[in-house]
């Protein structure tokens, strides 16, 4: 994977709005900025009530993922273009899941919606619809997903990569700061985990920093393709976004995405935990 | 509505409206609350800018979008935060000391 096959530009999305094949869709967490106005012909996704199981803490499975494509109007040979706000966070957990799910050709707008916003682009409140497919999911992939016990047995031998903010990451706020504090897990991060923020890999507007930017980053922090990586964060969707720039941009081999994160991790009884700016020891 | 806020925040990583109350479920006696209004030259109040809190050493902790009153609202720990807003009429910055309850702090964009 590289730059050219996983990210589209914002001039590249106003020029193929129309082109046969390929479907926009903006996630997010919270789709009223979607009903607020989205890119023309774009559809959403709902990260909480389409992409989540209803009951049980897990993401959609192998139906339900097929069943939500098939009734929104995506095919399996439609490239996806994902855009979303919060610097396509939840765009980018959705990648996951189409990269998880088997599906051939998804990338993501460079700069999400904030770059599209800020750039005075076209948006429209038309209501989208488009006629249903049959979609065809494939197993999951699970070599890109990281359960809690390889987080655990991560510890010393694994990159770990920690991507919430340094003060999340040392344990003196508990969730980002737009989020009151107040949570139910232990604070702190997982021993041995290097702390590179998200925001590392991309510049004030959401789009990703330059290839050459972020090999310096994560060489800089000791996280290089000689040994298997682990990301994680809070929930699972800003370490989508660095395993996006570790395993879709920068091309590294074995990256996963630990997406039970800290709410998981900062829950589990008995497991070691590090307070502080070190990542500590095994 | 507060029970489905509270419920959100707790699951996802998602801003909450900007414009709404504090949930009942904070507890201003924890929280550090950095909380104000972006406002272009004009003194005209800028809805959907987006507001980046950096700590005391440059490095970005949270962003949000303003309100369609051109609020915004983090909860923090107490300390010393810039904003930075960027927005179509331009960027700008504040800086803030912060202490647990609610701080107040204007930024104008130019």
């Amino acid at each position: 994977m590289s730059r050219d096959t996983a990210l589209v530009s914002a001039d590249w999305a106003e020029k193929n709005l129309d082109a046969p094949g390929v479907v926009f869709v903006e996630v997010d967490e919270d789709t009223t900025a979607y009903d607020a106005g989205h890119i023309p012909g774009a559809i959403k996704l709902d990260w909480k009530t389409d992409l989540q199981d209803p009951v049980r803490r897990d993401f959609v499975n192998k139906q339900q993922f097929e069943a939500l494509l098939s009734e929104r109007g995506i095919g399996n040979d439609d490239t996806v273009i994902l855009y979303g706000g919060n610097n396509n966070w939840f765009a980018a957990y959705a990648y996951w899941y189409f990269k998880l799910y088997g599906h051939r050709d998804v990338k993501l707008l460079d700069g999400g919606r904030k770059k599209w916003e800020l750039d005075a682009r076209t948006l429209t409140k038309d209501p989208v619809t488009r006629p249903a497919t049959q979609y065809v999911a494939q197993e999951p992939d699970l070599t890109i997903r990281a359960f809690r016990d390889e987080a655990v047995a991560a510890i010393g031998t694994k990159n770990l990569v920690d991507v919430r903010s340094p003060d999340e990451f040392a344990g003196r706020l508990l969730a980002p700061a737009h989020l009151p504090q107040e949570q139910a897990q232990r604070a702190g991060h997982i021993p041995t985990a290097v702390n590179v923020p998200w925001s590392k890999a991309a510049n004030e507007d959401g789009t990703f920093k330059s290839d050459d930017d972020l090999r310096q980053i994560y060489g800089d922090a000791g996280l290089d393709d000689s040994k298997a990586t682990i990301a994680y964060c809070r929930i699972g969707e800003r370490s989508s976004h660095t395993w996006f720039v570790l395993k879709e941009l920068l091309g590294h081999q074995d990256v996963k995405n630990y997406d039970g994160s800290w709410t998981e991790y900062g829950s589990l009884v008995g497991v070691p935990v590090v307070l502080g700016d070190e990542p500590g020891k095994a | 509505m507060t029970a489905v806020t509270s419920a959100n925040t707790a699951a996802g990583c998602a801003a909450p409206d900007q414009s709404a109350p504090i949930p009942a479920s904070v507890d201003l006696e924890k929280e550090t609350v950095i909380t104000g209004t972006v406002v272009a030259d004009s003194g005209e109040a800028v809805a959907g800018a987006y507001v980046r809190l950096l700590d005391s050493t440059g490095e970005f902790t949270a962003e949000v979008v303003t309100s369609p009153e051109g609020l915004f609202r983090f909860f923090a720990a107490p300390g010393t935060w810039t904003l930075r807003a960027l927005s179509r009429h331009g960027n700008g910055d504040a800086t803030v000391t912060a202490s647990q309850g609610i701080n107040q702090v204007g930024v104008t964009v130019a």
